[in-house]
C-alpha cells in the first residue's frame, strides 16, 4: 500500500494529516501490518491535552500490545468511535476509515520534526 | 547467538507470504496474508495445517537382543516421564512430563509406542535441553540408542473436516498413530480440534504440503495455533510450564502415575499430599483489554496469581487468559480481576477449556 503523500509521519509509525489547526492521527499501513489482526484500541479522553512524542493509548492485536504516540501536541476533540466495534478497520482502511483521533494543534512548529511519505518510506528500507 | 534454523518448508512459507518470527531457535512462520483470525477460524470450522517441523523428535530404542527389544527404552522412559509407557500398546501414545528432581517440568511430551522403538514428541524450545537431560540418565542404560530425528518434519493438519477433506483411511483412535502406505501419523492434536500430525522426511515434505494445498487446506502460522491452544486450555512449555511449575499445578495429575519411580517422584508425592500451591485455571473477560503473560490477578484487593498466557479468542471475540492461581480461587465462576496497564479489568474463572 502507498503512504499518502497529504500527511505527515512519525519514525513511531503514526501518521497526521494536518487541516488548519485540526489534525487526524491514525497509524501506518506497515505499522498495521506488523501488528496483525487488530482487536482494540485504548483511546485518549476527549479534551485530553497530548504532548509530542508521548503516550496517548494503546493497539492490541490478537499476538501483541503496542503503544501509541502521539506525533504532535494537541489537545483531543474527537475519537474515532467506530473502532470500539470494529478495530479491524485500522487493518483494512489504515489511512482512512482506520483513522484513531482528531486534535486541535497547539504547537504547529512541531511539524518540522515528522517526516514526508518519501522520507518515511527512505526510513523503512533504512530500518529493515 | 547461532543462526535460526529453517524447516524444510520456510520457502514454502515465503512463497505464500508469510510473516516469519524467531522462535524456539527457527523462523517460523507466525501467520500468513489471512492474518490469525481467519487462520483460527479455519481450523475451528473447517480445516488448516501447521508446519511444526520444528518440534523435537526423539526416537528411544534398546540394542539388546537378548531382552525383550524395547524393555530398556521402556525402563529408561519411566525412569524420565511421569507418565507410565509400559500400558502402551504398540501404536498407542501418551502425554506425559519430564520431571526435575524439585517437581518442576523439564519438558511436557508426548511418548508414541512404535513396533521397535518409542518415539517422544518434544518442545521445540527444549530439545536440546531435552537431549541433554536424558544424556545425563542414561548412563545407567548400557544398550539404549537415543536418536535425535532431524531428518523428520511434522505437518499437522486439523479441524473437524480434515479426515474427509484428507480421505485418510484409517482414523486410528484419539493418541493413536498408524501408517497409510509409507506415511506415518498420529491423532493427536494441539487445537482442541481432531487432526492428524504427519512425520515426513525432510525431503518429501514440501510435495506432500503443496498436495495439501492442493487440497484447499489453508496454512496457518504459530500465532493461530497459540490461540487455538489457549481456546482449548492446553498449556504451553514457557508460559504455563517451566522449571519451577510442576504437571500437578498445571492440572494433569492423570499424567502421573506413581506406580513406577519415575525422577521427581518424591516430590510429586509430597504436593500430591500437602496439596498444591497454584492452579491452573481459564479467564474469561468482558472488557476488551487483552491480559498478556505476566499479568496480575486479583480477588478484591489480594493477589491471588498471574496470567501465564492471554490473548484475543476469535471464537468467542472475548479476551481469554490461562493463569495460576491460589487453589481457594480457583472455583468455576469466581469474579475476579486481572491488573493490565494499572487497570482492573473483572474476569471470571472458568474451566481451562474456554470453547
Amino acid at each position: 500500500m502507498e503512504n499518502p503523500n497529504d500527511r505527515l509521519y512519525s519514525k513511531e509509525h503514526e501518521w497526521a494529516k494536518i487541516d488548519g489547526n485540526k489534525v487526524v492521527i491514525g497509524i501506518s499501513d506497515h505499522a498495521q501490518d506488523a501488528l496483525g489482526d487488530i482487536v482494540y484500541v485504548e483511546m485518549p479522553k476527549i479534551g485530553a491535552e497530548l504532548s509530542q512524542m508521548k503516550e496517548f493509548g494503546v493497539v492490541e492485536s490478537v499476538k501483541t500490545v503496542s503503544t501509541l504516540y502521539s506525533p504532535l501536541s494537541g489537545k483531543v476533540i474527537e475519537l474515532n468511535d467506530g473502532l470500539s466495534s470494529s478495530p479491524q478497520s485500522i487493518n483494512e482502511d489504515p489511512y482512512g476509515k482506520g483513522w484513531i483521533i482528531t486534535i486541535e494543534l497547539s504547537n504547529p512548529s512541531e511539524k518540522g520534526s515528522l517526516l514526508s511519505s518519501d522520507a518515511y518510506e527512505a526510513f523503512l528500507k533504512e530500518s529493515k | 547467538m547461532s543462526a535460526l534454523k529453517k524447516t524444510p518448508l520456510y520457502n514454502e512459507h515465503i512463497k505464500l507470504g508469510a510473516k516469519i518470527v524467531p522462535f524456539a531457535g527457527w523462523e517460523m512462520p507466525v501467520s500468513y496474508p489471512p492474518g490469525i483470525i481467519q487462520e483460527h477460524l479455519s481450523v475451528r470450522n473447517s480445516c488448516g495445517m501447521f508446519d511444526v517441523s520444528h518440534m523435537g523428535i526423539i526416537d528411544i530404542n534398546s540394542k539388546s537382543e537378548i531382552r525383550n527389544p524395547n524393555n530398556e527404552a521402556l525402563d529408561f522412559i519411566l525412569r524420565i516421564a511421569t507418565n507410565n509407557a509400559s500400558l502402551l500398546a504398540i501404536n498407542e501414545g501418551q502425554y506425559s512430563v519430564v520431571c526435575n528432581e524439585h517437581g518442576g517440568t523439564v519438558d511436557d511430551i508426548f511418548v508414541f509406542r512404535l513396533e521397535d522403538r518409542y518415539r517422544l514428541v518434544v518442545n521445540a524450545s527444549n530439545t536440546e535441553k531435552v537431549l541433554e537431560w536424558f544424556t545425563r540418565y542414561s548412563k545407567d542404560f548400557e544398550n539404549l540408542t537415543i536418536t535425535n530425528r532431524t531428518d523428520i518434519g511434522i505437518l499437522s493438519v486439523q479441524g473437524p473436516k480434515t479426515k474427509d477433506i484428507l480421505g485418510v483411511p484409517v482414523m486410528p483412535p484419539r493418541n493413536h498413530c498408524s501408517t497409510w502406505g509409507d506415511l506415518f501419523y498420529s491423532h493427536t492434536g494441539y487445537t482442541g480440534e481432531d487432526g492428524f500430525e504427519f512425520f515426513i522426511d525432510s525431503d518429501a515434505l514440501p510435495n506432500v504440503f503443496e498436495t495439501l494445498l492442493g487440497l484447499g487446506i489453508p496454512p496457518c502460522g504459530l500465532g493461530a495455533r497459540d490461540t487455538l491452544r489457549l481456546e482449548a486450555g492446553l498449556p504451553l512449555y514457557g508460559h504455563e510450564y517451566d522449571d519451577n511449575t510442576s504437571i500437578l499445578e498445571v492440572g494433569y495429575p492423570w499424567a502421573v502415575k506413581f506406580d513406577h519411580d519415575f525422577i521427581g517422584r518424591t516430590a510429586l508425592e509430597k504436593q500430591k499430599e500437602a496439596g498444591v500451591g497454584q492452579k491452573l485455571v481459564g479467564l474469561k473477560f468482558s472488557d476488551k483489554a487483552i491480559p498478556r503473560q505476566g499479568t496480575e490477578v486479583f480477588a478484591d484487593e489480594k493477589k491471588i496469581g498471574v496470567v501465564t498466557s492471554g490473548t484475543f479468542s476469535p471464537t468467542l471475540k472475548i479476551p481469554i487468559a490461562l493463569a495460576l492461581i491460589a487453589p481457594d480461587f480457583s472455583r468455576q465462576g469466581l469474579n475476579v480481576s486481572a491488573k493490565i496497564r494499572d487497570k482492573l479489568y473483572p474476569a471470571v474463572v472458568n474451566a481451562r477449556k474456554m470453547v
